[in-house]
């Protein structure tokens, strides 16, 4: 089933003037700052599709964008003590919570000293002092362990959130069914973000649920729920500030469903054959979140295309400066890959074949001959 | 001093954690008003109070998940699987996310995973597994299934104390039949480590929980009706093995058998014998021989259960063709 272009959520709290939107609240240099951590992530990706096309970066490389504003705007509803845990399209949440360009692409390219010293790939990364928890890929799994992360600030009354961000896809795993279910029940100060972008990998949202929207689910928990327009920033951040600030008066659980859509594939390898035609190309040219953003701010918030530019202008730079030191980093030792298992023993002892040798394999041990074959058998 | 039960022991564990650690806190599903299935956690919520010792939804996934992201907090949560079966609905979240977490994102996890496991008790198949070898596989976890009153309380500190995931594998054959005086004090034992449960100079029986007592029968009957010395080594933690208590058995007897409740393929065994191949197969007199559980379901009637779990007999037969090798 095609999705319609541009699937308008209801506002669930109509603002009025005795009731501003959050949004309202934020001062001129914070709406301009969410455009700035929006470039950011999209610059960003431009970057490392150039590196990933170099072969620098070594592993797939997944993309967010048409959905930089529900990750920086849902992210940016957050205090700093909060504490998130992105998806794999997140990238802007992260950045938001402090992550660094120079982390994020060490990261992508392996190196040594980037923040999972080469053992994990792309932005599952993470750091509790700055707020955020790396991921893994199985999906849903980590709506489970934000509930235990905010169920430790309940249980120390400790006036903290923590935020989720699952795919229409995770909603149908089992662990995001356990993992609110149990965050409901104890009434943990958890914000669950499902980021309906239309598809899972290759799987549109009809063949993932039956139910007409993906927050009638919250019913089912005995939560609120809220849907959202994803490509709104600042529909984004209402949204989620309304849900924090809930979660941290002690009411629990909200599910938030923020539509949105996945302009590229799953990774970028992807070729997308399963999307409509057109349809990428209608929501690029009607619905970019960015382009949305930029309308607003230079026409009812009255900013000048130059205050746009010295961001553009700025983004630009800190991209360039961040791919010079990344680059200049070193790939890991191959010895580091047997530390830290475990707090204790501190690092696994190499096998009795591998004693005495410092690096693992030649580089070029894989022969030329073998080939490359692609899905129709040809040899490339 | 009084004696205690397995059960008992592993109960004063979690009491004197708790008092002695403010972060410690149970979770699981019956725990807390009912006090578990088979009572281990009986009182701790009077003491603790329902933030410390929390009844949760029958959601494995979730309790497990929730524990980790407490531990990433600080917390040192000890989670109970009602039955250890049921930890395969959470076999994603220890393989996957928790054994992991140190390692990737160098999160520390410091948990407890613990259940009533194994067989002999007419359980069926879904009350009476061995599930250990597939967390054993697991780098990033560890795993202890004791066999007395004194380590089950002692291996259960060192656990809740250990910065890492312990799965904890309680022997429920075990829980009210064994008793024994808890030494004074703080009593830790470290994971790791063996334990010889009997001197032999003959031959080397190694095994782990439940079975280690049908070896200790079987050595008994072996020393009467064949004047033959056994040794029998309890290994207590399978993850990580004591290889070096494995290698001076070996070493001392030059004869193993390797016994165990758990089915034979893929079971702790194989992994026990390819590493006395590696490391000192020029000391046996006699290949390494396994009695394990048949490679089937547990089943429920005590003529199909009996048939396919090793008894004292088995062991006495496996010995003798070993001896005679």
């Amino acid at each position: 089933m095609a999705r319609s272009t541009t699937k308008a959520a209801k506002p669930p709290h109509r603002p009025s003037a005795l009731h501003p939107p959050p949004s309202a609240l934020l001062s001129r240099e914070q709406l301009l700052d969410l455009y700035g951590w929006m470039r950011l992530t999209r610059t960003l990706e431009e970057r490392l599709v150039a590196l990933y096309r170099q072969t620098k970066v070594v592993g797939g490389l997944f993309r967010s964008l048409g959905q930089e504003a529900d990750a920086v705007g849902s992210a940016y509803a957050l205090e700093r003590r909060d504490i998130l845990s992105p998806l794999i399209r997140n990238l802007g949440a992260m950045l938001v919570k402090g992550a660094t360009p120079v982390e994020i692409l060490k990261q992508y390219m392996a190196k040594g000293d980037s923040p999972t010293r080469g053992r994990e790939l792309n932005i599952h990364f993470g750091d509790t002092e700055r707020g955020f928890i790396g991921q893994i890929s199985p999906l849903g799994d980590m709506v489970p362990v934000m509930a235990g992360v905010t169920l430790t600030f309940k249980i120390r009354h400790e006036d903290r959130v923590g935020l989720v961000y699952v795919g229409d896809g995770a909603t149908s795993t089992g662990a995001f069914h356990e993992g609110i279910n149990f965050a409901a029940v104890q009434r943990c100060p958890l914000v669950v973000i499902v980021e309906n972008n239309g598809y899972a990998y290759s799987t549109p949202v009809a063949k993932q649920t039956a139910a007409k929207q993906f927050v009638d689910k919250a019913i089912g928990y005995g939560v609120p729920g809220e849907q959202a327009d994803g490509n709104d920033v600042l529909a984004v951040y209402d949204v989620t500030k309304r849900a924090v600030d809930r979660a941290r008066r002690g009411e629990g659980v909200t599910l938030i469903e923020l539509m949105t859509y996945r302009r590229k594939g799953h990774a970028e390898h992807d070729n997308q054959s399963y999307v409509p035609a057109g349809e990428i190309e209608r929501w690029a040219r009607e619905n970019d979140p960015i382009t949305r953003y930029v309308a607003r701010l230079t026409g009812e918030f009255d900013f000048s295309p130059a205050d746009i530019e010295a961001v553009d202008e700025r983004v630009r730079r800190d991209v360039d400066d961040a791919t010079d030191v990344a680059e200049r980093s070193s790939p890991p030792q191959a010895l580091d890959a047997l530390v830290g298992v475990y707090a204790d023993p501190p690092a696994e002892r190499p096998l009795w074949f591998r004693e005495g040798s410092a690096s693992v394999v030649d580089v070029h041990e894989r022969p030329e001959g073998w080939g490359t074959y692609n899905t129709t058998g040809e040899k490339r | 001093m009084a004696e205690v039960t397995y059960l008992e022991a592993i109960r004063e564990a979690l009491f004197e954690e708790m008092e002695r650690d403010v972060n410690v806190m149970c979770l699981g599903e019956d725990i807390g008003a009912y006090g578990g299935a088979f009572k281990v956690t009986e009182g701790l919520l009077d003491k603790f109070g329902e933030t410390r010792v929390i009844d949760s939804p029958i959601s494995e996934i979730a309790i497990v998940g929730a524990a980790a992201g407490a531990a990433h907090m600080g917390m040192r949560p000890v989670v109970e699987m009602q039955f250890i079966d049921f930890v395969a609905n959470a076999y994603d979240m220890l393989t996957n996310y928790v054994a992991t977490a140190r390692y990737r994102a160098l999160l520390p996890c410091p948990m407890v995973v613990r259940g009533p496991s194994g067989g002999y008790v007419r359980g069926g198949p879904f009350h009476s597994q061995n599930p250990e070898a597939a967390f054993v596989h697991t780098p990033g976890l560890k795993v202890v299934y004791p066999s007395t009153a004194d380590d089950a309380k002692g291996l259960m500190k060192a656990a809740i104390r250990d910065d890492d995931c312990v799965l904890f594998f309680e022997h429920k054959y075990l829980y009210r039949r064994i008793k024994a005086e808890m030494p004074s004090g703080d009593h830790v034992v470290p994971i790791g480590k063996a334990r010889i449960a009997r001197e032999g100079r003959d031959l080397s029986i190694i095994t782990y929980a439940a079975t280690v007592w049908k070896a200790l029968d079987a050595a008994e009957q072996l020393e009467k009706e064949d004047g033959l010395s056994v040794e029998v080594l309890d290994l207590r933690s399978l993850a990580p093995l004591d290889d070096e208590a494995i290698q001076a058995t070996v070493r001392k007897t030059n004869r193993v058998l390797i016994v165990h409740e758990d089915t034979r393929t893929g079971g702790l065994a194989g992994e026990i014998t390819a590493r006395i191949n590696e490391s000192s197969f020029a000391w046996l007199d006699a290949p390494v021989l396994r009695v394990t559980a048949h490679d089937v379901p547990l089943p429920y009637a005590p003529s199909l259960e009996d048939y396919v779990l090793p008894q004292t007999a088995d062991i006495v037969r496996a010995a003798r063709t070993l001896a005679a090798y």
